[in-house]
C-alpha cells in the first residue's frame, strides 16, 4: 500500500517540478525582457551574440540544409516516379522544406551548436564567479550577459531556417534536374505555381521564429540556473539540447494543427 | 578622484622588504560596518551565522579569520547584499542592508568592490577590458581618459604591460592582482577580499598582501579580508576577528592576537592539530561505523 501512495506522491512530486519550473521560466523570460533595453542600445553587444550563435552556425545549418535537399530530391524521385509525377519534384522537395524541414531541422541544429554553446558559456560564468562578480559591480547579469544571448538566438534562427530551406531547395535542384535528368523548367515552374507565399512560407518564417524563443530562453535559462559545478554545467548543456528538441517537435505540432488544419480537412 | 589618481601613480609596485602594516589612514575612527547580532542560514537546519556581531572603523584594514565553512564568506556575501541576514542588522556606513530598495542597493555596490576568491576575471575579456568594465558599465569617460584610467590601475598592481594578455595566459597570482585592479578601478570605499591569498606562491603572496595593505591606505580605504593565512595578516591588518561556529570567538589587534592565550586563538596562530578547533566532521566512533560494514 505504502508503495502505491509513494509512487503517486512521486508523480505528484514530478509535476510540480514541472509547474514550478514552467513558473520560473514565465517569470525569466519577463526578467530578460525587461531588461533588453540595453541590448539595443548598445548593439556591440548584440552583434558579438549574433556573430557566436548566427555566423558560427553557417557552416552545419547550410551544409545540413543542402544535403537534406539532395535527400529529399532522391527519395521522391523514387515515389513520384510510380505516378508519373516527376514533374511534381520541385513542389514536393519546396513545401517539405519550407513549411516543415527548414524550421524544424535548423531549429534542432541551432539547439545543438547555438544553445548548448550558450547554456555553457553561461552556466561557466557562473561556476567561477562571473555573474556574482557583476552583480557586486551593480552591473545585472541578466541585462549584460544573458539578454544579449536571447536577443541574438531570436534573430538568428529564422535566418538561419531561411538559408537552411534555400540551400535545400538548391540541393534538390541539383539531385533532381542535374542528376537525374527532369526538367528544369518543370522543376522551378510547378514551385513557383504550387508555393503560395503567404500560407507556405510565412507560416514557416512563423514557425521559425516560435523555435526561436524557445530555444534561445531554453538556453539561457538553463545556463542561468545550471548548478555552479562541472557536473551541473554538463547537466544543464545536456537538459538545453533535450528540452529544446521536444520542445520544437511538441510546438511544431501544435503550430501545423492551426496553420494547415485547411489542408487536412481538405 | 584627481588625488586619489596621483596617489596610484606615486605608489611602488614593489613590496617594502619588512612588509609591517603601517596604517597612515586612519580615518575619523567612526564605524563603515556594523554587523549585530547577525545570524543567517541557508536552511533553518544549517545555520551558517549565529549573533555575530562586528564593527570595522573607516579607512581600517581588518581580518576575520577561522576554519573552512565557518562563515567568512558568508559575512561578505551579507555586506553586498547578495544574501539578507535571518536576524541582526548589517549596516554599512549607518544605513542597514536589508531596508535598501533596489536602487540603494546597487548604489551601495557601486561604492564597494570585491576580490573574489579565484578573481573571477571575465574569462571572454583581454586584461585591459576587465579592468575597463566597470568603469564603462558606470561612466561616460571618453575612451582616451578611460584608457589611461585602466592603464594607471595596471600600473599599480604592476601589471601595464599584461593588458593585451587573456585571463588564461596568466598565471594565478597575476589574475588575482589584475582582479585587485578591477576592483578599485571605482575607487570604491569599501573593499572585499575573499580569500585573496589561496593557491599563491610566497612571493606572489607577499607582493598581493603589500599591495592590499598599500591601496587600503593610498585610496582610504575601508578593508576587510577574509583568509586562512595568518602569518600575512598579521603583517599588514590593523584588526583581527576569528570567526568559529558562526560566532566570533575572539579579536584584537594584531600584538594582542600574538600575545592571546586563548586556546582558540592559539590553535589557530600556531596552527596547533589539537585544540578547541576540531578536525573531523562530526560523526559516531570509526568502531562503529566499521561494525555498521559503513563509514
Amino acid at each position: 500500500m505504502s508503495a502505491i501512495l509513494g509512487w503517486f506522491a512521486g508523480i505528484g512530486e514530478r509535476t510540480r517540478g514541472a509547474i514550478a519550473r514552467l513558473g520560473f521560466a514565465s517569470r525569466f523570460f519577463v526578467a530578460v525582457v525587461k531588461a533588453s533595453g540595453s541590448t539595443f542600445t548598445r548593439p556591440r553587444l548584440l552583434i558579438r551574440e549574433l556573430y557566436h550563435a548566427g555566423v558560427l552556425s553557417l557552416v552545419i545549418v547550410l551544409m545540413s540544409g543542402l544535403f537534406v535537399g539532395m535527400v529529399l530530391a532522391l527519395q521522391g524521385y523514387e515515389t513520384l516516379v510510380r505516378f508519373g509525377a516527376t514533374e511534381a519534384m520541385g513542389v514536393l522537395v519546396a513545401l517539405s522544406l519550407v513549411r516543415e524541414l527548414g524550421p524544424v531541422v535548423a531549429g534542432l541544429l541551432f539547439a545543438s551548436r547555438a544553445g548548448s554553446a550558450i547554456t555553457a558559456e553561461i552556466g561557466l560564468m557562473k561556476t567561477t564567479e562571473q555573474l556574482a562578480a557583476m552583480e557586486v559591480m551593480a552591473v545585472n547579469p541578466i541585462a549584460r550577459v544573458v539578454a544579449p544571448r536571447f536577443w541574438a538566438g531570436v534573430i538568428s534562427l529564422p535566418f538561419l531556417a531561411a538559408l537552411f530551406s534555400t540551400l535545400g531547395i538548391y540541393g534538390g535542384y541539383l539531385v533532381a534536374v542535374k542528376l537525374i535528368g527532369i526538367d528544369g523548367g518543370a522543376f522551378w515552374g510547378q514551385m513557383q505555381a504550387a508555393v503560395d507565399w503567404r500560407y507556405d512560407v510565412m507560416n514557416g518564417v512563423i514557425k521559425s521564429v516560435v523555435f526561436a524563443f524557445a530555444v534561445s530562453l531554453i538556453a539561457v535559462l538553463e545556463g542561468y540556473d545550471a548548478t555552479p559545478t562541472a557536473e551541473g554545467v554538463s547537466a544543464a548543456t545536456t537538459r538545453t539540447v533535450v528540452t529544446s528538441a521536444l520542445a520544437i517537435l511538441a510546438i511544431d505540432f501544435v503550430l501545423t494543427v492551426f496553420m494547415f488544419r485547411g489542408s487536412v480537412n481538405g | 578622484m584627481s588625488k586619489r589618481i596621483d596617489k596610484i601613480l606615486v605608489m611602488s609596485s614593489s613590496p617594502t622588504p619588512d612588509g609591517v602594516a603601517q596604517s597612515e589612514n586612519a580615518g575619523d575612527g567612526s564605524p563603515m560596518i556594523e554587523l549585530s547580532d547577525v545570524a543567517f542560514g541557508y536552511t533553518k537546519a544549517r545555520q551558517i551565522l549565529s549573533g555575530v556581531t562586528l564593527s570595522v572603523p573607516k579607512g581600517k584594514l581588518v581580518a576575520v579569520m577561522g576554519g573552512s565553512g565557518c562563515g567568512k564568506t558568508t559575512i561578505l556575501r551579507l555586506l553586498c547584499g547578495q544574501h539578507a541576514a535571518t536576524s541582526g542588522r548589517v549596516k554599512v556606513s549607518g544605513k542597514n542592508i536589508d531596508e535598501m530598495s533596489r536602487d540603494e542597493l546597487f548604489s551601495h555596490r557601486r561604492r564597494l568592490g570585491m576580490l573574489f576568491q579565484f578573481g573571477a576575471l571575465f574569462t571572454d575579456m583581454t586584461v585591459f577590458e576587465n579592468v575597463a568594465f566597470p568603469i564603462r558599465e558606470h561612466t561616460d569617460l571618453p575612451e582616451p581618459v578611460l584608457h589611461d584610467l585602466v592603464l594607471m590601475k595596471l600600473n599599480a598592481v604592476g601589471l601595464r604591460g599584461a593588458a593585451h594578455l587573456k585571463p588564461s595566459e596568466l598565471s594565478g597570482g597575476m589574475a588575482r592582482r589584475v582582479a585587485l585592479a578591477r576592483t578599485i578601478a571605482l575607487d570604491p570605499e569599501l573593499v572585499l577580499y575573499d580569500e585573496p591569498f589561496a593557491g599563491l606562491d610566497p612571493i606572489s603572496l607577499s607582493i598581493v598582501g603589500q599591495l592590499i595593505r598599500k591601496l587600503n591606505d593610498a585610496l582610504g580605504m575601508t578593508s576587510i579580508l577574509v583568509t586562512h593565512d595568518i602569518m600575512e595578516s598579521l603583517k599588514i591588518v590593523d584588526y583581527i576577528y576569528f570567526i568559529a561556529d558562526g560566532k566570533v570567538v575572539a579579536h584584537g589587534d594584531v600584538q594582542t592576537i600574538r600575545q592571546s592565550s586563548d586556546p582558540f586563538v592559539k590553535q589557530f596562530v600556531n596552527g596547533e592539530p589539537d585544540g578547541p578547533v576540531r578536525f573531523h566532521y562530526p560523526a559516531k566512533p570509526l568502531a562503529d561505523a566499521f561494525s555498521a560494514g559503513r563509514v
